[in-house]
């Protein structure tokens, strides 16, 4: 059986919801992760220990076991304590969580590398450590480290591949439908392939746009 | 000296790092519209002394009063937090390396202050920013970043950024030491106008030109003890004490 390139654009229009199905999952847990990370790494920083050391072993779980035993855990195990998440929702955040502990240490970095003027600049003015932080730590630390961020949230557009297994039907799920039907590995992997890597292309290009934005403000 | 009550009373100021001293039994009084200049090599604790006023580096014995609010007081952490925030919003600083917000405009950091502490609304602290831009001579820069300041241009945004809050008090740490030495005279001009209009400023400085021409009152310290004090043609033309002498003349003769 030769290669048949024909068979895929029968399949274009879900290919394309899958397509637009993975940039959700990916915006919205890239969100979660970003903030999630941010508020990690205050906590892992400044917080009571009381607070600090169960943060730290939730995050060493997220860190030390696999993403997709991750999403299973969240999908199907928690229904048996009676949280019924929806597939997208439980991907969402499982993807979101495990990315946050991963943006958190580097957030935490930025954070030390704020210059320590910049604590006693604001605190001159009357600035509260929460105002500080708030207003002038943490968005130059954010400025600090969009470049890792940025490949984090790229890792996160690949891994989002995961939640097809928990049933979302997004690009890889629509692929593997396609194929079900057709018999046609080959063909919709390679553009289920080209869909991610343009997508992939789009994030590269919005995350140069914004590191040349903040260059002037750093 | 006048005999009404000091507008900063430092009263047997000490601080130690350790085994280090850094400041022993200093005792300091600023009356009001008064510009006090300490002088002394570096390591003599000048910079420390003024940065125990507002508590960046809290002092290990003695007491800071402002008026009559006592600066250093022992109070529970939470109380103690929300005290200083209220004595710092009355004490600008100015810092040797400016410490501008380089992640907002020269406006946002000159607003930054007055709206989240004295709930100014966003159309009034613009007003005061412009007014303070335009005091410091740097209208026309108010909406670029600190990036794109020379280093006198970033002092004065500073020196506005901490006049912005109304203080009672300039504190000048080595405002001018980070500067190129064509920069340093607009800075100068500054604060020259500020004396004029009897802002009450300490400054610790190793401009000894300008110390002379501004201050009323030069403070020699060396090793954390006030070495000599007195007026500044006393000071710098007829210094008794050999250490003063000793530090005037390398400095004078650069």
């Amino acid at each position: 059986m030769g290669l048949d390139f024909s068979v895929v654009p029968g399949f274009l229009d879900s290919i394309l919801i899958g397509a637009l199905w993975t940039i959700a999952i990916t915006l919205s847990s890239a969100a979660i992760s970003f903030f999630g990370g941010i508020f990690f790494a205050v906590i892992s920083l400044y917080g009571h220990w009381v607070i600090r050391l169960p943060f730290r072993a939730f995050a060493f779980l997220f860190m030390g076991t696999p993403l997709l035993l991750q999403l299973f855990l969240i999908y199907f195990g928690l229904i048996q304590i009676g949280i019924d998440l929806p597939a997208f929702v439980a991907g969402i955040i499982g993807l979101g969580l495990h990315f946050a502990v991963y943006n958190s240490d580097i957030i935490k970095a930025g954070i030390l590398a704020v210059d320590k003027g910049q604590h006693e600049g604001a605190r001159t003015i009357g600035l509260s450590k929460g105002q500080t932080l708030r207003k002038i730590i943490v968005p130059q630390a954010v400025r600090n480290v969009v470049p890792p961020i940025g490949n984090n949230m790229i890792a996160l557009l690949k891994d989002s591949a995961l939640v097809s297994v928990i049933g979302v039907t997004e690009l890889t799920l629509s692929a593997q439908l396609a194929i079900s039907q057709t018999y046609r590995a080959f063909e919709f992997y390679v553009a289920v392939a080209v869909c991610y890597y343009i997508i992939n292309l789009c994030l590269e290009y919005s995350l140069h746009l914004i590191e040349r934005r903040i260059q002037i403000s750093r | 000296m006048s005999s009404e009550k000091p507008f900063i009373d430092v009263r047997h100021a000490a601080k130690s790092f350790g085994a280090l001293e850094v400041l022993k039994d200093i005792n300091l009084q600023v009356h009001k519209g008064q510009i006090v200049a300490i002088i002394g090599p570096s390591g003599s604790g000048k910079s420390t002394l003024l940065r125990a006023i507002n508590e960046l580096d809290p002092l290990s014995g003695g007491e800071i009063w402002l008026e009559d609010m006592q600066i250093n007081k022992k109070l529970p952490p939470r109380q103690y937090e929300k005290h200083i925030n209220k004595v710092r919003q009355d004490i600008g600083m100015v810092f040797q390396h400016f410490n501008l917000f380089p992640h907002l405009t020269v406006r946002h950091n000159i607003t930054l202050g007055p709206t989240m502490l004295k709930g100014m609304s966003k159309g009034e602290a613009d007003k005061l920013a412009e007014e303070q831009l335009a005091h410091v001579g740097l209208s026309e820069r108010i909406d670029y970043y600190p990036s794109q300041l020379s280093g006198g241009q970033k002092q004065r945004v500073a020196i506005a950024r901490a006049l912005a809050m109304k203080p009672k008090v300039m504190l000048f740490d080595e405002a001018t030491s980070a500067l190129d030495p064509e920069l340093v005279e607009e800075v100068n001009l500054v604060m020259k106008r500020l004396a004029e209009e009897h802002m009450t400023m300490i400054i610790v400085t190793h401009e000894m030109a300008f110390a002379e021409s501004v201050c009323d009152r030069v403070l020699f310290m060396d090793e954390g003890v006030v070495v000599e004090e007195g007026p500044p043609e006393v000071i710098f033309k007829n210094p008794v004490n050999e250490r003063t002498q000793n530090f005037l003349r390398k400095h004078l003769n650069g």
